[in-house]
């Protein structure tokens, strides 16, 4: 037994006690010969030592000087002891006694062994060891940690596993071998600001990945044993038991079962293999009871249907539609409508509508699986379709938003009476039914706020202008379904500094167009108590203020120059004024609230007071 | 109807001592408490969790340990190394016996309830047998090194479990021998140079040993093989006392933070025969060292040094959500500690070594309910008496005129005669006082200044005559015809001079005749404890309350509950009367007001207007705000016989002086928190 400076063994009789010379140092634990009965040692590296139990002096026993560093002899029963340079070359015992001034040969380089074991295998024995590389970056810790169980019959790297922990080297580690796919590894990862983590982790071998790890902030002896699916290990002051089970390792297990979002992206070239047998299972049925006939007519349909009728797609389409449970059914719409598009943009006469309204109404499309879809809408004017793809697209870029917007605002609201726009965004606000347009309906007009008590509030005197100013606050300056696609822009999400250029483009009629009807918008909010339209499609107040800022912003030196522009203009900044004014009138009532709460609860009676109390 | 000038008190600055230990008795459903100070509770769960005995501090004594003994006998042991006897009847130290061991940490009683196993300071555990009216030293156990903090008995008698510093042991009890040493890890984290005091053990009958140390860990130990089986971190203080259920299946333990944490043996798995011990659930009800916790079938009670008792039922026990289901705090007594001069206005407040008397403040004003008048003239602080010796004051009382007051400790009755002349005061003991041969468990004076009444040991009241212009007769005493073994703990005189009465510890009420001198009649009795009496000035009527909240009142001349009273019993009190949580501790009278009884527990006082129909369930108690917003004619409909205030809380005391105006001392818990020491440094969010 070979102690250490700073363990104590007590309470055990030593049976014999051997010691070097002063200077000298033993470097290798001791171990003995088996077969002989001999105990062998190392010291000062290159120093063997051989003796027996009744030899008493380590001084005056055999004794052979090596040509190179031991780094450990390992005893096996029934085989010759092994010696274990520092080099990675491995010498039977008696080899070496036969001949100790041979030339040991140097195994590995700048590599350094951290642990080792030897065994029987097929009355073999076999020495594996583990080494950790020695870079030139160590010392500002950059290193990468290496473990390399290496066979010394074969001496060839077998494996390679990579600590995924950077800044961190491994040391003290020793190894269990679990089955023929996992070891476990005991080792301590000494990072930067001198924390010293131990842990246990098994890696997996066949896919060379980290299976699983445990810290161990308590500290171990280094040791590992593992018997019967069990470790024993010590931590801190305990024997910990851990069970552990190895799974049959697959590629699933190795690279984790956790479904990314990007492994979508690899789907779709499985997706493509689908569609050919959905084209045969389900969609080609109707036409042909024969499979080997659904066969040739699926073929012409994933050929994009070059040549079919819009009506021969759109029933083609509503039997898919019917069958959308089957797996992949998103990625097979996004192939679907980018086939319809694209033929679409060669045939310009070729605009299956209602089929591109029934895929988008699907509701897994997104911009970016069907690029070209809203650019062939803005083409043919389809403001339904466009209305549709604002809704329900995530990813609109601000070039196509502001596209749309430009179109929305140049079509009349006469030829957009008989599209069918869906108007739900717009019930709301405002009364879609055409005769009552005239009529000005009386408003009922909660918490007491009316946009008009506010001018004759205000201390400006513009008494001629007023009824004009009221006329177009009042009146929605669109038609319903013009509000309703508006709306829809609205609705969108961007990013300021993405939008703001496009919207540059907008004509000055345009952008007084809109600001009044944002201004329309901003005010019926504003009557209500929520200062929010009711529904899940109608903008919310902040909505509607970014974009009034937005188009101020964009258009400022416009709106500033145009004549029509100053009535509105001028309506819009007393309003928002009066509305500061009114928040600010109610901050002040806040705080006067606050105030008298305040002095309701904290009275401070002190020690002693003399109060009225009535009791009825 | 009824409007009051309030002299609203805050300067009476009473401080609640912390709480060291409980020891709660399944059996007679009571729990017996020991303060910092000395001082001893008995609370009777059964009653309402009534506050029903208290026995006095002691400068000297300083109790570590309570146990239940040979029944309903309660022992105590503290750091002056003795060990006593408690006299539950005569509220008193029945005898102490010095253990000869250095302080004692800790003591527990044997499962038989025959022995008491005491550790000590010289790290000896001693055994006491408990004979019928003593207790004899038996044995020591081999003494080991290290005071013995805590100890507990196997459930089969044969072994005990000691906690030490660093250690734990296993006592064999018929060798006498330690079978077994446990190192307990002194680290958690931090320092390992931290010594491991074992603050408490618990010995299960499967063999498994719990403990719970300084470094704030409860532990599992197996006592055959001395191995550790769990461990659960529960505070990074110090984790002070834990205590078992008598099923073994749930642990409270407590720590230094003031958190309280249950664990439970619970199924590994459902329908599992293997169980494993969990920590379920965290209370936090204290602000300081819970020092003192309990286990009762259905609740966890803890107490602190914060001077809190809190009573926390399981849920899983309780049958529904109903009153009983309600977490419980005790922070101040049950009975009165101020008395009031009403003739004079003046206050006396009684501490536990001194008395203070103070003069109210008075206002020229008069103005409207909730109105703050000017005060004219100051509350004055007259006179401080302090009592001589270690013992505490456990009963004191002025006269109604103010010019006498009486105090008493454990041994002896003090009495003063006190002259109160345009601001300055003169006091005069009064000599040659009778000596008592037991002691005074309450004081009163009566109307007139002329009598003062000692309630005493075995039912029996002493009456001695106080004489101008500062003397005292000679001991007269009243006995009830039954012959009491308890102790009287209230009285009640009439303003005729006529009537005495007085209820004891048994919860018997005997009514004597002062004219004749002999007992006139004893109340039917009720099984719940009296809280408060006070016989009516104009109509002679005793009205009792009980634990329980209800209340009787009981016409003297005629020896039968009035005509009232039945009503009462056959209407049935309102819901939310009964569930209040605080017993009702004084009752006054207006005598402007004949119907009227002013009635105050902790959280509200209420005067009961005996010509108003009574509330019943369905129309709310609380009606003041609603009717004070409705006309005068509208009132008289909604109005019913409780008239209750809660403006003021937490009360001590209410009463009426004799000019009509009220009097409530109040002791806001904010002001009590603040004058408790700092509790153990936590960390919280931000700081």
């Amino acid at each position: 037994m070979l102690t250490e400076q700073n363990r104590k063994v007590s309470d055990q009789k030593p049976l014999g006690c051997w010691s070097v010379k002063q200077d000298q140092t033993i470097t290798c634990p001791a171990v003995c010969n088996f077969e002989t009965g001999e105990y062998i040692a190392v010291h000062d590296d290159k120093v063997l030592r051989i003796w027996k139990d009744e030899d008493v002096n380590l001084d005056k026993v055999f004794r052979a000087t090596l040509t190179a560093d031991v780094y450990r002899i390992h005893s096996v029963p029934h085989t010759e002891p092994l010696v274990l340079f520092k080099g990675g070359a491995v010498r039977t015992l008696d080899a070496l006694l036969a001949a100790p001034q041979q030339e040991i040969e140097n195994v590995i380089s700048d590599e350094v062994i951290r642990w080792s074991e030897a065994f029987m295998e097929t009355q073999q024995p076999v020495l594996i060891f583990t080494t950790e590389k020695v870079s030139g970056f160590l010392k500002t810790c950059y290193s990468k940690n290496k473990l390399v169980p290496e066979e010394e019959q074969i001496l060839s790297k077998s494996l390679l596993l990579k600590m995924v922990v950077s800044d961190t080297v491994l040391k003290g580690a020793s190894l269990a071998i679990l089955d023929k796919d996992h070891v476990a590894v005991l080792g301590c990862l000494d990072s930067p600001p001198n924390i010293a983590k131990e842990c246990l982790s098994i890696w997996n071998t066949k896919f060379q990945t980290l299976q699983t790890s445990k810290e161990l902030p308590q500290g171990t002896s280094g040791q590992l044993w593992c018997y019967g699916e069990k470790f024993f290990l010590t931590h801190g002051k305990v024997l910990t038991v851990i069970v552990y089970k190895c799974e049959t390792s697959s590629l699933a297990t190795a690279v984790g079962k956790l479904k990314d979002t990007q492994t979508s992206g690899m789907r779709t070239v499985s997706s493509y293999v689908n569609w050919n047998t959905l084209q045969e299972e389900d969609l080609a049925s109707p036409h042909a009871q024969q499979s080997v006939a659904a066969k040739t007519e699926s073929k012409r349909t994933v050929s994009f249907r070059d040549d079919s009728s819009q009506h021969d797609i759109e029933e083609e389409l509503r039997q898919f539609l019917s069958n959308a449970q089957m797996s992949d059914f998103q990625a097979t719409v996004g192939y679907i409508i980018t086939g319809l598009v694209n033929r679409c943009k060669t045939e310009p006469t070729f605009y299956p509508r209602h089929c591109l309204v029934q895929l988008i109404q699907t509701q897994g499309l997104s911009y970016s699986l069907c690029p070209d879809l809203m650019a062939v809408a803005l083409d043919k004017t389809d403001v339904h379709l466009l209305q549709l793809c604002l809704q329900q697209f995530p990813d609109v870029p601000e070039a196509v938003t502001c596209a749309c917007l430009k179109s929305f605002l140049s079509i009349s609201d006469d030829s957009l009476q008989g599209t069918n726009v869906n108007l739900d965004s717009v019930i709301s606000f405002i009364d879609i039914t055409p005769n009552d347009q005239v009529e000005k309906q009386t408003e009922t007009v909660q918490n007491g706020f009316s946009s008009a008590l506010m001018e004759e509030d205000s201390c400006d005197i513009q008494l001629t202008q007023k009824p004009h100013v009221v006329d177009t606050e009042e009146l929605c300056p669109v038609g319903p379904q013009k509000a309703a696609l508006l709306n829809a822009i609205l609705h969108s999400a961007y990013s300021e500094t993405f939008l703001l250029p496009h919207l540059k483009d907008l004509s000055a009629q345009q952008v007084i167009l809109f600001l009044r009807y944002l201004q329309f918008l901003y005010i019926k909010c504003s009557e209500k108590v929520s200062t929010d339209f009711p529904g899940m499609l109608s903008p919310t107040i902040n909505q509607i203020m970014d974009w009034m800022c937005l188009l101020l912003d964009a258009h400022f030196t416009v709106v500033v120059m145009l004549p029509e522009a100053k009535g509105l203009l001028f309506s819009l900044h007393k309003f928002v004024r009066a509305q500061v004014r009114f928040c600010s009138e109610l901050n002040k009532i806040e705080g006067s609230l606050q105030e008298l709460q305040r002095i309701k609860h904290q009275k401070d009676f002190g020690l002693y007071s003399i109060e009225m109390l009535e009791l009825v | 109807m009824g409007e009051f000038q309030v002299h609203r008190v805050r300067f009476f600055a009473y401080m609640p001592a912390g709480i060291r230990c409980v020891a709660h008795s399944a059996r007679s459903a009571r729990l017996a408490l020991a303060r910092t100070d000395g001082a001893l509770e008995v609370y009777n769960f059964a009653a309402n969790y009534f506050q029903e005995k208290g026995i006095p501090g002691h400068e000297t004594r300083s109790t570590e340990a309570l146990c239940w003994a040979a029944g309903d006998r309660l022992f105590g042991a503290g750091l002056g190394g003795d060990i006593s006897e408690y006299d539950l009847e005569k509220l008193r130290v029945k005898y102490s016996l010095d253990g000869f061991g250095g302080p004692i940490w800790s003591m527990a009683a044997d499962p038989s309830g025959t022995q008491l196993a005491v550790g000590c300071e010289d790290g000896s555990v001693k055994l006491f047998q408990v004979l019928p009216d003593k207790i004899q030293f038996e044995r020591s156990l081999d003494r080991q090194k290290g005071r013995v903090m805590s100890l507990s008995w196997h459930p089969s008698g044969t072994r005990i479990a000691v906690g030490s510093i660093d250690l734990l042991r296993v006592f064999d009890v018929k060798s006498g021998h330690a079978i077994q040493r446990i190192l307990v890890d002194r680290r958690l984290q931090g320092l390992y140079s931290c010594e491991c005091v074992v603050w408490s053990v618990a010995f299960l009958s499967d063999g498994t040993i719990v403990s719970s140390d300084s470094v704030g860990k409860v532990q599992f130990w197996d006592s055959e093989k001395g191995t550790l089986l769990e461990t659960h971190p529960v505070s990074s203080s110090a984790a002070l006392c834990l205590a078992v259920s008598e099923e073994e299946d749930s642990i409270v333990v407590g720590t230094s933070e003031g958190a309280v944490y249950q664990f439970q043996l619970l199924p590994v798995k459902w329908g599992s025969a293997e169980s494993k011990w969990v920590r379920t659930k965290p209370f936090q009800h204290h602000t300081h060292d819970v020092r003192a916790v309990a286990h009762s079938a259905t609740a966890l009670i803890s107490g602190g040094l914060d001077a809190q008792l809190v009573i926390r039922p399981l849920m899983e026990k309780m049958h529904g959500k109903g009153y009983d289901a309600a977490l419980r705090k005790f922070t101040f007594p049950h009975r009165r500690l101020v008395s009031c001069a009403k003739k004079a206005g003046l206050l006396l407040f009684q501490f536990p070594q001194h008395l203070e008397l103070w003069r109210l403040g008075a206002t020229s004003s008069a103005g409207k309910d909730g109105d703050i008048l000017p005060v004219s003239r100051a509350p004055e602080h007259l006179l401080q008496l302090k009592s001589k010796g270690p013992e505490h004051i456990c009963c004191s009382c002025i006269s109604l005129c103010g010019s006498w007051i009486a105090y008493s400790t454990a041994s002896r009755l003090h009495l003063h005669r006190v002259h109160v002349e345009n601001g300055s005061v003169s006091v005069k003991r009064v000599p040659k006082v009778p000596k008592l041969l037991c002691s005074a468990h309450q004081l009163l004076c009566s109307a007139d200044s002329t009598s003062l009444f000692v309630a005493s040991d075995q039912g029996a009241v002493h009456v001695l005559k106080l004489l101008e212009p500062g003397g005292c007769g000679p001991l007269q005493t009243l006995r009830p015809n039954s012959g009491s073994p308890e102790a009287v703990y209230l009285l009640a005189a009439s303003a005729d001079g006529d009537w005495l009465a007085a209820a004891g510890g048994d919860w018997e009420v005997n009514v004597y005749s002062l004219r004749h001198f002999k007992p006139h009649c004893t109340v039917p009795a009720y099984h719940c404890a009296v809280t408060a009496l006070a016989i009516h000035p104009v109509t002679n009527n005793l009205v009792i309350t009980h634990s329980d909240q209800q209340v009787f009142e009981f016409s003297i001349p005629d020896r039968e509950y009035t005509t009232w009273s039945r009503k009462v019993q056959q209407h049935g009190l309102h819901r939310g009367w009964l569930e209040r949580d605080t017993p009702i501790t004084h009752i006054t009278f207006n005598p402007n007001q004949p119907a009227h009884i002013l009635l105050h527990d902790t959280h509200m006082f209420c005067i009961l207007d005996k010509s108003l129909p009574l509330p019943d369930d369905a129309t709310p108690l609380m009606n003041q705000t609603a009717l004070k917003q409705l006309s005068e004619k509208a009132r008289r409909g909604h109005a019913h016989a409780f008239k209750i205030c809660k403006k003021y809380q937490p009360l001590l005391f209410v009463d009426l002086l004799e000019e009509g105006s009220l009097v409530v001392v109040e002791r806001p818990l904010m002001d009590i928190k603040t004058q408790l020491p700092p509790p153990v440094q936590q960390k919280k969010f931000g700081t």
